[in-house]
């Protein structure tokens, strides 16, 4: 099944990524070798000239990533009616063994291109570039994952047959299947709501708390990271676990795709674009702070940081006060007063 | 934040001045990108059109056909077979259907002959739709007659003609009443030619096909759902195909956009080294390159999609019309729906923007790296 315009244009855009980080291989490993920011020699000159190339095609790769993620889960949504038992992305995810790990796996390079990114962005603007050994090495660890990334989807395209009888969120996010996502959606309202709001709250309060530090502390850095990371896992399980019944107003569909279909008004959408925005710049807060006592970062990282915990306070905000007025507005009762 | 703004802004600013000095050469691969889009947005408005069209026909098909098969191939349901389903659980309603092909030497097209489910034309009398009405020149009260297979000659009178707007399932048909049907073709007594389920809940569909397939070995079920996702395979893959094809359009058009974009004239390349020397960074060129790329991508982007929409919706996409609709002789006259959809407008985005965005980076790149002492002195 190929042959699918969209289908097409998420490998033409796989293709384009893993061909240009295999082109700035080569330059990533002569960087790390012969970088000298003090030499004023003809090819350091054409190195750092070369740097703003190779930073631009990966600034271009990464976001053609960020876009293809969205592209991905909404091409899966698409094509449900075309398996027989799908009805959402579950259902097309599962037509094969590699629908889920394409997933996970692009989300994964997504979060770590953001990472990439952030750590590029604070190197670019310190004036003797004192990452720049770091971040191409750093690429050199990003590009196999990103090549799996493209093989896995790869597979996944090729494996797609229509014959296929799959199942879908009904039977996989069920609480009696013994999978992790089935282990989420069977935790009990009451504590996923403890679990959701807490965990919301603490990264909104670490992300404030960083930020009232002017984005200096160290340990508010790390600890924004790790909230971040905490929020993330916990928001998607609560999303299994209640917010989905009450969006659904059924007390036992707990798909976290089908709130994305246009019978509910793109509900999803609303939700995780900000939940995934804050986690990237939550974790990106984390990755640039190693590198706050460099002399020349020391006046660029804090306020940077700083401009990271809020877009992170401000995501998770939004993400639970969205949440909370889906709940507010269903008809489902789940919990009796 | 607001300074960041504020530089976008002026960038932007300077951009624009900067592109409206050198008019025709950014009109010439404005209007090749525009084209690319137009062609592209068509074939995926067209082919998202068909596909509505084709579930909008379905969505009044019964749930379940079954026909019965005879060393594999389709034949007649004979008398006492609908007994043998007998009652299943979650259907509605079950009939018998009588319908055939009729070829028309005059015309020389395949015409459906059917009797109708409810109120069906008076004996002697038929109802035709309209590409037959065009095609024999048949208006209401004429008479017509055809040639049956057994080399009789049969007269009916043309009692009504169907509506426009149901053209396209009823472009080749010729409704008659039961006796009128089983007389022209010799059909047998108590035989039919399919027999049509109404189930009311989607999800039981499967589960009575299941059950047919046990009370009746020989027969075959066929599902609306089965059917409607062929369609959409089919559509999906002609589309796919197009693209496909058109990918050489997109290759050449990143080597334009190339060109274009690494050819810099001595103007632009002064511009570049003064801006250089009076202090902008590496960094700022490549932005203002960006916003450049950007600008000419969003302007071609949307001209070249609402062209495409006139063209699919106003004129009937008469450019990819052969190649997507498919052929025949009595083809129904339709008028599409509009309908856009995110998907095909985001795919349609990565097909286009992103070739481009891929052929421009290192001429932009090597505009950028321009020293200004050597662009000055030269």
């Amino acid at each position: 099944m190929i042959f699918q315009p969209a289908i097409i244009a998420l490998l033409l855009a796989s293709a384009l990524c893993v061909l240009a980080l295999v082109a700035s291989a080569p330059f990533a490993l002569d960087v790390i070798r012969r970088w000298d920011i003090k030499s004023g020699s003809e090819r350091q000159l054409q190195m750092e000239r070369r740097t703003y190339l190779f930073s631009t095609l990966l600034t271009f790769v990464l976001a053609l990533q960020l876009a293809a993620v969205l592209l991905f889960v909404f091409n899966a949504e698409k094509m449900s009616g075309m398996f027989v038992g799908a009805m959402c992305a579950v259902g097309t995810l599962n037509v094969n063994a590699f629908g889920f790990p394409a997933l996970n796996a692009k989300i994964a390079v997504f979060f770590l291109a953001a990472m990439w990114l952030a750590i590029n962005h604070v190197d670019s603007r310190a004036r003797d570039y004192p990452l720049v050994r770091i971040k191409y090495a750093l690429l050199l660890l990003l590009a196999p994952l990103l090549v799996a990334s493209g093989w896995v989807e790869l597979q996944y395209f090729l494996g797609l047959k229509a014959d296929v009888i799959t199942s879908c969120c009904g039977s996989l996010f069920s609480e009696g299947s013994p999978t992790l996502a089935a282990e989420a959606s069977a935790l009990p309202p009451r504590p996923a709501m403890w679990l959701f709001y807490g965990s919301l709250g603490a990264a909104i309060a670490v992300a404030a708390w960083h930020g009232y530090r002017g984005g200096k502390g160290s340990a508010s850095a790390y600890a924004l990271a790790i909230a971040s990371a905490i929020g993330f896992a916990t928001t998607i399980a609560g999303i299994l676990s209640f917010v989905s019944l009450y969006i659904y107003e059924h007390p036992n569909h707990h798909c976290p795709f089908c709130i994305l279909k246009p019978e509910y008004g793109y509900q999803g959408y609303w939700l995780y674009v900000p939940l995934f925005a804050a986690t990237a710049a939550g974790l990106a807060a984390g990755a640039v702070q190693p590198f706050a006592r460099i002399d020349s970062l020391r006046a660029i990282v804090p306020g940077f940081s700083r401009n990271l915990a809020a877009i992170a306070a401000n995501g998770y905000a939004l993400t639970a006060v969205i949440a909370t007025a889906m709940i507010w507005q269903s008809r489902l009762i789940l919990l009796e007063h | 934040m607001k300074l960041w703004l504020a530089k976008q802004r002026y960038l932007i600013d300077f951009t624009l001045a900067s592109l409206a000095r050198r008019k025709t050469r950014n009109l010439g691969l404005l209007l090749v990108y525009t084209l690319l889009v137009f062609m592209l947005a068509s074939v995926t408005l067209y082919t998202h059109a068909l596909r509505q069209e084709a579930a909008r026909v379905l969505a009044a098909s019964p749930e379940v056909i079954v026909q019965r098969m005879v060393a594999g191939r389709h034949d007649l349901i004979p008398p006492g077979y609908m007994e043998k389903i007998g009652r299943i659980r979650g259907v509605q309603k079950m009939e018998g259907r009588l319908w055939g092909y009729y070829y028309d030497a005059v015309t020389k097209a395949n015409y459906t002959f059917m009797v109708p489910a409810g109120n069906p034309p008076a004996a002697g009398e038929i109802v035709v739709g309209p590409a037959l009405e065009r095609s024999r020149g048949l208006a209401k009260d004429n008479g017509i007659s055809f040639r049956s297979y057994s080399g009789k000659l049969h007269t009916f009178i043309v009692a009504d003609v169907l509506p426009q707007a149901s053209e396209l399932v009823s472009a080749d048909l010729v409704l008659m009443s039961e006796q009128n049907f089983r007389a022209f073709f010799d059909y047998p007594v108590g035989h039919y030619t399919d027999i049509a389920l109404s189930v009311a809940n989607p999800q039981e569909v499967r589960n009575v096909a299941v059950k047919l397939g046990a009370a009746l070995p020989d027969a075959r079920p066929i599902l609306r759902d089965e059917v409607l996702r062929t369609y959409a395979s089919i559509y999906d893959w002609r589309e796919g195909i197009v693209l496909a094809l058109l990918s050489a359009a997109i290759l050449a058009f990143g080597i334009l956009a190339w060109e274009k974009a690494s050819g810099l004239s001595a103007e632009e390349k002064r511009e570049i080294g003064i801006l250089k020397a009076i202090g902008w960074e590496t960094g700022d060129v490549i932005k203002m390159k960006f916003w450049e790329g950007l600008l000419i991508s969003l302007t071609a982007f949307l001209a070249g999609f609402v062209a495409a929409y006139v063209h699919v919706f106003h004129f009937a996409a008469s450019l990819f019309e052969p190649v997507l609709k498919g052929w025949a002789v009595l083809y129904p006259r339709f008028q599409l729906t509009p309908h856009i959809d995110g998907l095909q407008v985001a795919t349609l985005f990565f097909f286009t923007v992103v070739p481009y965005a891929a052929a421009v980076l290192v001429p932009i790149w090597k505009a950028a790296i321009t020293d200004p002492d050597s662009v000055m002195r030269s």
